[in-house]
């Protein structure tokens, strides 16, 4: 607006010039000044750029995938065959995917509830400087890369699990589940509890830093109504870091279903399906890949990277789900306090 | 139900750091106490040693003696827990659990104490809210998480939940300087209600609040920063905000420093 002609201020003092009202529109739409600028598009590009990464992996995904399954003789959802060189070719899924989320299972049934434990014993429980001490080497171990964790998987942890078999086996075995006719060790439980020593840092990292933001109000409203420290840590530090917990898992889970190289020392992969946890069946899919990419066709690299986007669609469906879980309870959560 | 708090030499740090010291009153049943004075005088500080939350501070240490009628709190053997069960406290900014409903924030209480029938609970709960003059206002919400109601009417929801308990005593730490003069009006109303049922202790830097809720007030004051906080004098409040007996009291109550 252009105040010198402004009738309800006549007796205004004598405006000087015109352009500074033009500066002030100009500004106040943002992005004038150079800095502005450069910040605007430095940002912008970003998330252009992220979106741009995402769609392009899809899409070679996408049509590399489309080309072996076109040519698969067998259902590739529910076929128990990898052999996509051979004429005609066939390969399915079916094995991988039951592999890569029972392996995955195992893990977060074991990692959540230890990594929660640890990191409320941390912010809650241990005196400063011993939880200061336990949160640096948990540091370490996520700084371990997984190569090391698959040697140590593979000459130390396959050794020793024939004790925790036996057991398993003669309490446990009549569920089916943990029947053990004897094999070597590398099986999907093996491969699982590798998996969650590999994913308990990170889980238990983001809980601790979630569960030191409770507010302390929270923590006294339970106190000052005469509850126990394990009644506070059950009425207000769990409760407000319930999406925390979660958004951990799903980054521990994401780890886990896409682990690779420890998972192929570790495993003696089968292309079968077996409802026994401690015998051979079942492989992953990133162990498959890795294991199988060398020597791969064309036609069985295609296949392989059919299998990855099988694996990018699952961590996909997974992120989608935890943040249904999150966005389901947002009413709720600590964040409208 | 109200009991009689009576405190003698108490003095409370944090660390090596003397925050309040010698301090000794008592407080009759069934009535209000507003507990008044400059910021960092230790008037909050004195408020939580009476339920022990002081010590959940870290390096939070008290000695001294606070009888509740013919029980020292800081005796041996003394659970804080239970303490705390006996002396409810309502908090400056309100803190219901953002997780529950209001129904659950009144009861959670009761469920710490133990196993409550559904229709049990489903009394205190009412009686409660009745009693925080809240039960018109959230009746057909219980169900709603707490955290969506207003600033007034959440405090008077922590009302409720301190209530519910059935304590002895009712400690109130600034219970209304996050609220606006609406809400603040009605919480000072429902005080006015409690006292006939709880001994009632209210930290207030509104003087004016002082006056219009408490029977007795008592002003604390500090010599200088990083010196420890005392009690100056308790009294009627009538006589405290019109003829005190140390001039600090009548200098702060009028405004000439503070």
């Amino acid at each position: 607006m252009d105040i010198t002609t402004d009738p309800q201020k006549p007796a205004a003092a004598p405006v000087p010039h015109q352009p500074p009202a033009k500066d002030a529109e100009r500004a106040a739409r943002g992005a004038t000044r150079p800095g502005d600028r450069i910040f605007l598009g430095l940002s912008r590009g970003s998330g252009i750029l992220v979106l741009a990464i995402m769609a392009a992996i899809a899409a070679f995904l996408t049509y590399r995938a489309w080309l072996a399954i076109s040519e698969d003789e067998a259902n590739f959802f529910t076929s128990f065959e990898w052999n996509p060189s051979g004429t005609p070719p066939e390969f399915g899924i079916a094995v991988l995917a039951f592999g890569t989320i029972v392996s995955s299972i195992i893990a977060m049934a074991i990692a959540v509830p230890i990594s929660v434990g640890i990191a409320l014993f941390i912010t809650h429980y241990a005196p400063r400087k011993l939880g200061g001490a336990i949160a640096y080497v948990i540091d370490l171990l996520a700084a371990v890369p997984s190569i090391v964790y698959g040697l140590w998987g593979a000459l130390f942890l396959v050794p020793h699990m024939d004790g925790l078999f036996g057991w398993l086996d003669e309490y446990l075995g009549w569920t089916g589940i943990f029947e053990w006719s004897g094999g070597a060790p590398r099986s999907l439980l093996t491969v699982g509890i590798l998996l969650a020593i590999m994913i308990l840092p990170i889980i238990t990292n983001v809980s601790r830093e979630v569960f030191r933001q409770v507010p302390r109000m929270h923590e006294e409203a339970a106190l000052a109504l005469g509850a126990t420290r394990w009644e506070v840590i059950r009425m207000s530090v769990i409760p407000f870091g319930r999406s925390g917990i979660i958004s951990a898992s799903m980054l521990g889970l994401g780890r886990a279903l896409g682990e690779t190289m420890a998972v192929a020392m570790v495993l003696s992969p089968t292309f079968d399906i077996n409802a026994s946890l401690l015998d051979p069946g079942g492989g992953t899919f990133a162990q498959n890949i890795a294991s199988k990419f060398n020597e791969a066709t064309v036609m069985g690299r295609d296949a392989l990277i059919a299998s990855g986007l099988v694996l990018f669609v699952i961590t996909l469906l997974v992120n989608g789900g935890a943040r249904m879980i999150i966005a389901r309870r947002k009413e709720y959560s600590g964040a409208n306090a | 139900m109200a009991k009689r708090i009576d405190v003698s030499g108490l003095n409370a740090y944090y660390g090596s750091f003397l925050a309040i010291e010698d301090i000794s009153m008592t407080v009759e049943p069934r009535s209000v106490t507003a507990f008044i004075g400059p910021s960092g005088c230790g008037k909050s500080t004195f408020l939580r040693t009476l339920n022990r939350m002081h010590e959940v501070t870290p390096g939070g240490r008290v000695d001294g003696k606070v009888m509740l009628d013919d029980e020292n709190l800081y005796g041996a053997g003394i659970d804080p827990v239970a303490v705390r069960r006996e002396v409810g406290m309502v908090f400056q900014r309100p803190n219901p659990f953002p997780t529950m409903s209001v129904y659950d924030n009144v009861a959670a209480g009761l469920r710490l104490n133990g196993k409550y029938k559904k229709s049990e609970m489903d009394d205190v709960v009412e009686k409660s809210l009745r009693g925080a003059n809240l039960w018109n206002e959230v009746k057909d919400r219980l169900n709603k998480p707490g955290s969506g109601l207003s600033g007034g009417q959440q405090q008077r929801l922590c009302i409720a939940r301190a209530i519910a308990v059935e304590p002895n005593v009712l400690l109130m730490d600034e219970p209304c300087s996050a609220l606006d003069p609406i809400s603040t009006l009605a919480i000072e109303d429902l005080i006015g209600e409690l006292k006939e049922r709880f001994t009632i202790v209210i930290v207030t830097h509104n003087m004016q609040q002082a006056a219009r809720v408490s029977d007795r007030t008592a002003f604390f004051n500090l010599a200088a920063v990083g010196q420890p906080g005392k009690l100056i004098e308790i009294d009627e409040t009538e006589r405290i905000f019109s003829n005190p007996s140390v001039q600090a009291t009548e200098d702060y109550i009028s405004g000439r420093f503070g």
